[in-house]
């Protein structure tokens, strides 16, 4: 038995189907999620991928997060549904007030691409476990809207109660306040970060690291083993 | 263009003497009056306005076409080639039933205008034509040129335009794998910003640009027509920078890479349910163009009511909208009973879709305006009877003078201090620093496909997850080179494009090329195109890889000043697996560094010569294309057979370039020997073509050498990577010369850039 996991394309959505090809690799199987269609089709987890959905007009994610699928992922995550969100996706959870805070631009002003290296600081969560705390690891990362921004108490919160998953080791990217890269919920069953493990799932490919794949093997063992 | 009354057709024919705009519109005198000789009557406002965009110089080709016969009469017998000069793009057959679809085109002259639109529109533009072939884009790849790197005006071009196209195509989802960041005081006011893209598709997807079917449908769909970019292809491409003429701004179109990946997707989706008959996309000389093209290569005529076309200012005329070069357009030919899924097809992805017009079974383009009938007309002598130029040319009479200021003779580093403190200058010299300060803005990961991007030799798409089949893509232009000999510049061009697909791995196919010129109205200029032409129509046909499209960007120069001819050129790489490249970074410590090829003092217009004395001057490198196929079939086999870890070209800076990419790349030290025959100068800096440094795994050295001593390929050991980054004695070391620390190194390679520009 597998799991099956949808990944929601929205209208600008660009990591779909590579997001597809990282749960198909970890051996699980990928469900195509439409923006218009509030059916999850009885998937057992959802990913949002990255990409310009919505051109990033108004401001990233500010549209998709009212798309009808939203709805469902919102009431079905506040009940338990494991959600990720990868760049676009982690901008549509925090418009979504599925996750704190928010993201401005880079604070250098430019779009940037990296084989980004990062901590591990929660290996407890939905799309963690296959990861060990303190653990360090390589994820491209690429985005215009990177900066992860709260309010100095949302931040001393989400560090008191373990909630940061992910720091930037070495390089901050983007600015993001105390390195944050990502962050999950209360639940730890919503998951949101900027670097794009999709991108780190063969050796040949991208950054040529697979460092990304433990996110697609952790929610598939909890799955299969629910 | 009085709109009161309506100019149409019938009221042109009785009113013969209406003073049109043609000068306005970009028309010379004779060319009007061919107008008028093929109606037999004066034209419309709106057939004027059609036929200066499509006989303008960027749309017809009319200086240049003439030369480009060449690339057909002189192509190669290649069994690769399923689609040729003339469609949107070139296709490629790569095998196991995929076709690649490539193409180059310049967007230089709205780029300096406006940088960040300019650049935009280019990525925009150049994707829009893949689609159209019937592709999914895989890739796109940057070939840039810019005036001095500590010019002011470089501040405010380059930035715009590396932010346009990674705002556009980051946005697409387009992985940037390639390209060029070239600086020259030439380039100055005429930056070149040429775009490239890659598509695959099954050979059964290949589609066309052609209307066909009485009673089919044209169908618009995309983005609203606007006013922008009116008259982009014949005002702004077509003519000279002049200081004293008002801004051109308005003439550059805005882009919105949003609507662009909507395009993208809905398009395919229609082709999966075959719903196409023919499509083409709108770029320059927008609905003008692709009425008329779709219309002259198809088996009927078209009828198209231009009052429903979408639109974005409702105050536009008639001509404006023939004329408009609003982007995310495309035009679609579907049977009429398929129109409706095409429709659903649209609205599932929010594109506005409206039917314009239909394919007639006459020969006549005829578009309505209100009920009259404002053009009519036959397609062809508006897309494909443009005037045709035989410009005069001539050897400009600098050309002896400037061939005769030998570079061999500067003046050469005496001490390996001396040595030692040119190489730091070179690899840290604008042209030959690092760029990733500009490739980190651009996305290279997105589709999950790159194998390898920039700084390797070409960037290289998987295409094929089950059998690991790929492609590769290299750009390159040497326009110093050109400058000295245009005929060898432009075939060196193609030689290291050639040659950096083959370092990679990759067996060569096909050209695409982006020529980029002053003006045509030069006899100078006109002498270069012909020669560059000329040279690297010879070195295809030699080479055996066909041109199969590209561009032609004329009217580079603000007043008399030209920029270097710089044919920039685009080899496409076929590779059975991908898991066989060839990285440029070294891999092993104790791998043995092999050159191939032979080394020549030759210095003209090489980087050496540029940085250490801003020398132009005497003969480019000479070239020698049976060498470089055989040098390329060494690194394909070297490749397949497991004999090589690393490879990287030897081309501009030379040996000790290429050795210091490699070792900051791979975090390793290199020590090297100079070999016999040879002194240290010529051996780190000379520009001889068809050569590549190699590192061979010990255990691969007898098999390797074995194998080019058995196809005649000079090979010379020239020393070991030795040494990594985290040891911190790691050093470049010339033997008995100088020692550089990687640290050292990294610094002044890497610092340029962000130093200048960031």
């Amino acid at each position: 038995m597998t799991a099956r996991i949808g990944v929601v394309t929205f209208p600008g959505s660009l990591d779909d189907r590579d997001t597809q090809r990282a749960i198909r690799l970890a051996g699980a199987e990928p469900v195509a999620l439409w923006h218009k269609d509030k059916n999850l089709h009885q998937v057992d987890a959802v990913v949002l991928p990255g990409g310009f959905s919505y051109g990033d007009y108004l401001r990233a994610g500010a549209i998709s997060r009212f798309s009808p699928v939203m709805e469902t992922v919102i009431e079905q995550a506040k009940a338990g549904l494991p959600v990720l969100g990868i760049c676009n996706g982690f901008q549509i959870l925090t418009e979504a007030h599925l996750l704190p805070g928010g993201m401005l631009g880079n604070d250098h002003l430019h779009f940037i691409c990296r084989d980004q290296k990062l901590r591990v600081e929660n290996a407890d969560t939905a799309w963690t476990a296959d990861y060990t705390a303190g653990q360090e690891i390589h994820i491209p990362l690429k985005n215009m809207d990177g900066r992860y921004v709260a309010d100095a108490y949302t931040l001393d919160q989400l560090e008191a109660e373990g909630r940061v998953v992910f720091r930037y080791v070495d390089f901050n990217p983007n600015g993001s306040l105390r390195d944050i890269a990502g962050i999950t919920n209360e639940a730890g069953n919503v998951v949101g970060l900027m670097p794009h493990p999709e991108h780190a799932v063969e050796p040949l490919i991208g950054s040529g690291r697979t460092d990304g794949l433990p996110f697609f093997t952790s929610i598939l063992k909890k799955l299969v083993n629910a | 263009m009085s709109r009161t009354p309506l100019d149409t057709v019938e009221h042109a024919a009785e009113t013969p003497d209406v003073e049109l705009p043609w000068a306005e519109l970009g028309l010379k005198k004779d060319e009007y009056e061919r107008v008028v000789e093929i109606l037999g009557r004066r034209p419309t406002g709106a057939e004027l306005a059609m036929y200066s965009v499509m006989w303008s110089e960027h749309c017809s080709y009319k200086s240049s076409k003439v030369h480009l016969r060449q690339f057909g009469e002189k192509a190669p017998q290649s069994d690769a080639l399923l689609v040729g000069i003339g469609e949107n793009a070139g296709v490629v057959d790569v095998g196991q039933g995929y076709a690649v679809t490539f193409k180059v085109e310049s967007h230089n002259h709205p780029s300096y205008v406006e940088p960040y639109q300019g650049a935009a529109t280019g990525v925009g533009g150049i994707v829009r034509d893949i689609i159209a072939m019937g592709a999914r884009p895989v890739a796109v790849v940057d070939p840039l040129r810019f005036g001095a790197a500590d010019h002011p005006d470089t501040k405010r071009v380059l930035p715009g335009v590396v932010a346009g196209i990674g705002g556009y195509g980051n946005c697409l989802g387009l992985p940037n794998i390639g390209g060029e960041v070239v600086f020259d005081a030439c380039y100055q006011g005429n930056p070149l910003v040429n775009a490239g893209a890659i598509g695959v598709m099954r050979h059964e997807d290949i589609h066309l640009a052609k209307a066909s079917g009485a009673g089919n449908k044209v169908i618009l769909y995309g983005a609203r027509t606007g006013g922008d970019g009116i008259g982009g292809a014949s005002i702004l491409a077509s003519e000279t920078f002049d200081d004293a003429k008002p801004s051109k701004r308005p003439a550059v179109q805005v882009g919105d890479p949003f609507q662009e990946k909507l395009l993208i997707e809905c398009t395919l989706e229609a082709f999966a349910e075959k719903l196409v008959v023919g499509i083409q996309d709108l770029g320059a000389a927008g609905l003008s163009c692709a009425t008329s093209e779709l219309a002259s290569n198809g088996s009927g005529g078209m009828r198209v009511t231009l009052d429903d076309v979408p639109l974005r200012d409702s105050t536009l005329s008639p001509e404006e909208i023939l004329m408009s070069e609003s982007q995310e357009r495309m035009c679609a030919v579907v049977e009429p009973e398929k129109v409706d899924r095409f429709l659903e097809i649209c609205d599932k992805w929010d594109v506005i879709a409206t039917v314009i017009g239909e394919v007639t079974d006459g020969d006549r383009l005829e578009i309505f305006w209100h009920g009259g009938k404002i053009v009519d007309v036959d397609p062809r002598t508006v897309a494909h009877d443009g005037p045709v130029y035989e410009r005069p040319y001539a050897r400009p009479d600098w050309q002896d003078a400037l061939q005769a200021d030998d570079a061999n003779k500067l003046a050469r580093p005496g001490s390996g201090e001396e040595l030692k403190d040119q190489v730091l200058k070179l690899v840290a010299s604008p042209n030959q620093a690092s760029k990733s300060w500009i490739t980190s803005q651009y996305d290279h990961f997105v589709q999950g496909n790159t194998v390898l991007a920039q700084p390797e030799d070409s960037g290289m798409i998987r295409i094929d997850e089950e059998t690991g089949l790929g492609v590769a893509i290299a750009t390159d232009g040497n326009g110093r080179y050109a400058k000295l000999d245009p005929y060898a510049g432009a075939q060196l061009a193609l030689a290291e494009a050639y040659r950096n697909v083959a370092t990679t791995g990759a067996k060569p196919l096909a050209v695409s090329d982006c020529l980029n010129f002053g003006s045509p109205e030069d006899p100078a200029v006109m002498w270069q195109f012909a020669e560059a032409v000329r040279g690297l129509a010879d070195a295809c046909l030699q080479l055996g890889t066909p041109v199969t499209g590209g561009n032609v960007s004329l009217y580079n120069q603000t007043g008399e000043a030209a920029i270097h001819p710089t044919p920039v050129v685009a080899v496409l790489g076929v590779i059975d697996d991908v898991a066989r490249r060839t990285p440029v970074a070294f891999q092993e410590e104790g791998q043995l560094l092999y050159l191939l090829g032979d080394t020549r003092e030759e210095f003209g217009g090489s980087a050496w010569s540029q940085v250490i004395h801003d020398h132009l001057g005497g003969l480019p490198p000479k070239v020698d294309l049976e060498r470089e196929r055989l040098l390329g079939e060494i690194l394909i086999s070297a490749s397949r057979d497991g004999m090589i870890d690393s490879a990287h070209d030897l081309s501009d800076g030379g040996l000790i370039q290429a050795v210091v990419e490699s070792a900051l790349l791979g975090g390793k030290g290199a020590r090297l020997v100079v070999p016999d025959g040879l002194d240290a100068f010529t051996f780190l800096f000379s520009e001889s073509a068809g050569r590549a440094v190699v590192a061979v795994p010990r255990s691969e050295e007898v098999r390797f050498n074995d194998m080019c001593g058995a196809r005649g390929l000079p090979v010379a050991r020239i020393g070991v990577v030795d040494g990594t980054a985290s040891d911190s004695n790691a050093v470049v070391e010339l033997q008995g010369e100088f020692a550089l620390s990687l640290e050292e190194l990294r610094e002044a390679h890497e610092g340029t850039i962000p130093a200048l520009l960031a």
